[in-house]
C-alpha cells in the first residue's frame, strides 16, 4: 500500500552542547516510560525518535546535565 | 525449547505501583523463591507514579475513620455494587501499609504532634492524606526491590498468558520491545499488575498519548486475563475523570479542596457538594458542562497568596509536574483566573471506578495460579494505596501457590500460535501503520461508547471494532518499537469490545455518568443489583453473565444509601 511521511513537531528538545551521550550517557533513554528517546549514532547525541509523549518529565529530571527540555505537545499547548 | 527465556516460581507482570510491592512481598514470604518482575518500561520510572504522587486518596487511619465507615463510603460511592469483603480486606490493611511506607521513607504530611494530617474530601468520611513531598515514590520502591533480591526484567512486554492442560497458569509469552524478539517465561504463578486500560478513548486534543493514565497502560492486563479465561467485572462502569482541559491531567480538587479550592461553574458558583470523583459527581459535572452554566472550572482565585503558593508547589513538582508549564503557556495564574476543566476520555480502571479483573480478598482471579492487583483488579475506588495493599495480598498468595505446585508443562501449540501472532507485523510489507489503526479505533470508541450510552450506537461500534479486528493482520511494524505499539492495538481493540458488550448487557443506568443508558435511564435494583461479569466461553466467544452480590458485611441505612445521589448543591430558595 502506498505510504508517505508526515512531519510533526516533537515536544522534547535536547541541548546538544550539554548532552554527554558521546561519553556513554543513556539515562534519558532508560527513563522514558514510553521508550521515545534514542541516541543518534552519527551525532552521538540524544533525540526524540517518536512523538508519543506523556509530558511526564522523568527524562528531564534524570538528565545529569540538564540537557533536556520537555514542552507540552503542540496539540495540547 | 528455543523461545525459553526464564523459569521462575512467581512472575509479576508490570512494575509500576502494585507490581513492585507484590514482588517484594512474594520474596518476603519465601526468600528461596525465584521471583521475576517483568516491566514494559523501566521499573525506576514506570507506571502511574513515575513522578510520584501528591496524596493518598483513601487512607483509613484510626482516629479519622474506621474500616467499617470506609466500606460504607465505597459501597455508596459505587452505587451498591461491591463485594464488601474485598473492600474490607483493603481497609483493614490500609493503616499498616501506610506505616510500612512511612518506615520505607515515603513522606506523608504530618501535624505538629507527628500524626498523619488527614483531610476531608469524600462525601461522608475523612480519607485524604497529602504527600506534598511524594515525588520519590519510585526510588523508595526500587530500594526495596534491590533489598529483596527481586529479578528485574525491563523493556519486556507480556502479550499472552500461558496455560496448562487444565487451564491453570503455566507462565507468560513476552516480546522484547527493544529487540523485537519473542520469548516464553515459565512460572508456577503469575501476578498481573499492568494498570488501567488508559488508551481506550481518544483525548479530545486528538493526541493519542495525551491520556489521563500513563499511556504505557493500554489495557494489556485486561486482555491478558480475558484470553486466559478469567472473569472480568464491572467493565461497563467506565473511568471518566474531571480534568484540566487540553492538558488532560488532574488539577486536582483533592489537593486544592482541603485548602478551600472548589469546582465551580462559569459564574464561579459551587454546584456540587463534594469533589470526590464518582459517577454521580461526574453526572453533575457533565450536566453543568453541557448546560447553560458551563464550562466548568476549578476555582482558587479567592485563596490567600500563601495558600496558592503551597498549592503551586504541590501541583507543579509532583505527580504531573508539567501542569505548571501548561498554565504558563496559557498565561493562567491561579491567583487571577480559574482553571478550565473538561471530561476525560473513557477508560477502564478499578483504581478510580470499578472496571477490572474479578478478584477475591486474596487477590486471586478465577484462573488457578493467576492473581491481580492495582488498577486492573476489580476492587472499587482502590487508588494507589489499594494497589499497594492488593499487591501485598497478591505477592503472598502467589508465593503460597508456587510453593505447593510444580512448574507446569508448556503447550507447544500455544507458543507457536503466539509467536506467529506477535511477529507477524514484522513481515508485512507496507502494511497499515499501528498508529493509524489505533487512531481510528479510539475515535470509534469516542463516537460509539462514550456516555450517554445509546444502544444502536454501541451496536454499530461493535461492527466497527470487528472491522478493525480484520485490519489487525494488515498492520506492519518497521521496528521493534512499532511492534510493541501494534501489539497494544490488539489489546485496545479487545478492551473496546469488552466495554461495548458489558455496557449493552446491563440494561439499566447506574454509577451516574459512568453507565448512563439513554433507553434505560433508571436504576433497576430488581434486575440489576448484581455484578455483571464478562469472560471468554468454551467456544471462544465473549459472554456476559450475572454474579450475585455477596451479603453485605456492613449494613447501610437508607440515608447513607442515598448520600451520593444528593451531590448537587441545593440553593436555599429552591430548597424551601
Ligand atoms: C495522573 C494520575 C494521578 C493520580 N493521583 C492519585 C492520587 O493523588 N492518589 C492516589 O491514591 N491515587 C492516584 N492515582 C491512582 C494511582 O496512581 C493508581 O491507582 C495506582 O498507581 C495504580 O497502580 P498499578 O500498579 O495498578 O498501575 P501502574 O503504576 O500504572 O503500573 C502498571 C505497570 O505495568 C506496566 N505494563 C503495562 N502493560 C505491560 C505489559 N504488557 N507487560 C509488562 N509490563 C506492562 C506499565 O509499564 C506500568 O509500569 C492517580 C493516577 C494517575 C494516572
Ligand atoms: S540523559 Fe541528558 S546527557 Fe544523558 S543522553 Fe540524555 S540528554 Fe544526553
Ligand atoms: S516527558 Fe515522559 S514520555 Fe515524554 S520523552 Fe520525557 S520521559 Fe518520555
Amino acid at each position: 500500500m502506498p505510504m508517505t511521511m508526515n512531519r510533526v513537531s516533537v515536544p522534547v528538545t535536547v541541548n546538544e552542547e550539554a548532552c554527554i551521550a558521546d561519553k556513554g550517557c543513556t539515562v534519558c533513554v532508560e527513563s522514558c516510560p514510553l521508550d521515545l528517546l534514542a541516541i543518534d549514532l552519527v551525532k552521538k547525541k540524544a533525540f526524540m525518535q517518536y512523538d508519543e509523549c506523556w509530558y511526564c518529565l522523568p527524562c528531564e529530571k534524570d538528565c545529569p546535565t540538564q540537557a533536556i527540555r520537555v514542552d507540552i505537545p503542540y496539540l495540547l499547548r | 525449547m528455543s523461545d525459553l527465556i526464564a523459569e521462575v516460581d512467581v512472575l509479576v507482570i508490570g512494575g509500576g505501583t502494585a507490581g513492585p510491592m507484590a514482588a517484594v512481598k512474594a520474596k518476603e514470604k519465601n526468600p528461596a523463591l525465584k521471583v521475576m518482575l517483568l516491566e514494559k518500561a523501566n521499573v525506576k520510572r514506570s507506571g502511574a507514579i513515575s513522578m510520584g504522587m501528591d496524596g493518598l486518596n483513601n487512607a483509613v487511619i484510626p482516629g479519622h475513620a474506621t474500616p467499617e465507615q470506609y466500606v460504607k463510603e465505597i459501597t455508596v460511592a459505587n452505587d451498591g455494587i461491591v463485594n464488601q469483603k474485598t473492600v474490607m480486606a483493603y481497609a483493614q490493611e490500609s493503616f499498616n501499609m501506610i506505616n510500612q511506607l512511612d518506615r520505607w521513607g515515603v513522606k506523608f504530611e504530618k501535624d505538629e504532634t507527628g500524626d498523619y494530617a488527614v483531610k476531608k474530601v469524600h462525601h461522608i468520611g475523612t480519607y485524604v492524606l497529602p504527600m506534598p513531598e511524594g515525588h520519590h515514590m519510585k526510588k523508595v520502591l526500587y530500594r526495596q526491590l534491590k533489598k529483596a533480591r527481586v529479578e528485574i526484567t525491563n523493556r519486556y512486554m507480556a502479550t499472552r498468558l500461558l496455560l496448562d492442560a487444565n487451564g491453570a497458569i503455566a507462565g507468560a509469552m513476552v516480546l522484547d520491545t527493544r529487540e523485537g524478539s519473542f520469548g516464553v517465561i515459565r512460572a508456577k504463578s503469575v501476578i498481573l499488575c499492568t494498570g488501567a486500560a488508559g488508551r481506550l478513548g481518544l483525548p479530545s486534543s486528538g493526541y493519542l498519548f495525551g491520556t489521563y493514565e500513563n499511556p504505557t497502560n493500554a489495557g494489556d492486563g485486561y486482555a491478558l486475563a480475558y484470553h486466559a479465561g478469567a472473569e472480568l467485572s464491572g467493565i461497563e462502569c467506565y473511568q471518566i475523570n474531571p480534568l484540566i482541559k487540553d492538558y488532560n491531567g488532574p488539577s486536582c480538587a483533592y489537593v486544592t479542596g482541603p485548602f478551600g479550592g472548589y469546582t465551580a461553574n462559569s459564574k464561579g458558583e459551587r454546584f456540587i457538594e463534594c469533589d470526590y470523583w464518582s459517577g454521580q459527581m461526574m453526572m453533575e459535572f457533565y450536566k453543568e458542562l453541557e448546560g447553560g452554566n458551563g464550562p466548568v472550572f476549578l476555582k482558587m482565585d479567592h485563596l490567600a497568596e500563601e495558600t496558592i503558593g503551597t498549592i503551586e508547589h504541590i501541583l507543579h513538582s509532583n505527580e504531573r509536574p508539567s501542569r505548571g508549564r501548561f498554565h504558563e503557556g496559557r498565561k493562567l495564574d491561579y491567583r487571577q483566573g480559574m482553571v478550565e476543566m473538561h471530561i476525560s476520555e473513557i477508560g477502564l480502571c478499578s483504581g478510580h471506578s470499578a472496571s477490572g479483573v474479578w478478584v477475591d480478598e486474596h487477590a486471586a482471579t478465577t484462573v488457578p495460579g493467576l492473581y491481580a492487583a492495582g488498577d486492573l483488579a476489580c476492587v472499587p475506588h482502590n487508588y494507589m494505596l489499594g494497589a499497594f495493599v492488593y499487591g501485598q495480598f497478591a505477592g503472598q498468595s502467589a508465593a503460597e501457590y508456587a510453593m505447593s505446585h510444580e512448574l507446569p508443562a508448556v503447550d507447544a501449540a500455544q507458543v507457536e500460535a503466539e509467536r506467529t501472532r506477535v511477529l507477524a507485523p514484522l513481515s508485512v510489507v507496507d502494511g497499515l501503520p499501528p498508529a493509524q489503526v489505533e487512531y481510528k479505533l479510539r475515535r470509534f470508541v469516542n463516537d460509539y461508547l462514550q456516555p450517554p450510552k445509546v444502544t444502536k450506537k454501541m451496536e454499530i461500534g461493535l461492527d466497527r471494532f470487528a472491522e478493525i479486528g480484520a485490519d489487525l493482520a494488515s498492520m506492519s511494524a518497521a521496528n521493534p518499537h512499532e511492534l510493541m505499539r501494534a501489539m497494544e492495538v490488539h489489546f485496545i481493540r479487545d478492551c473496546a469490545e469488552m466495554a461495548a458488550r458489558a455496557s449493552l448487557y446491563r440494561t439499566e443506568s447506574r454509577w451516574g455518568l459512568y453507565h448512563y443508558r439513554v433507553e434505560h435511564p433508571e436504576k433497576d435494583d430488581a434486575d440489576w443489583f448484581c455484578h455483571a461479569q464478562l469472560k471468554k466461553n468454551e467456544a471462544g466467544e465473549m459472554t456476559c453473565f450475572k454474579r450475585p452480590i455477596e451479603p453485605y458485611i456492613v449494613e447501610l441505612d437508607d440515608e447513607e444509601k442515598d448520600a451520593y445521589n444528593r451531590l448537587r448543591v441545593v440553593k436555599q430558595a429552591e430548597a424551601a
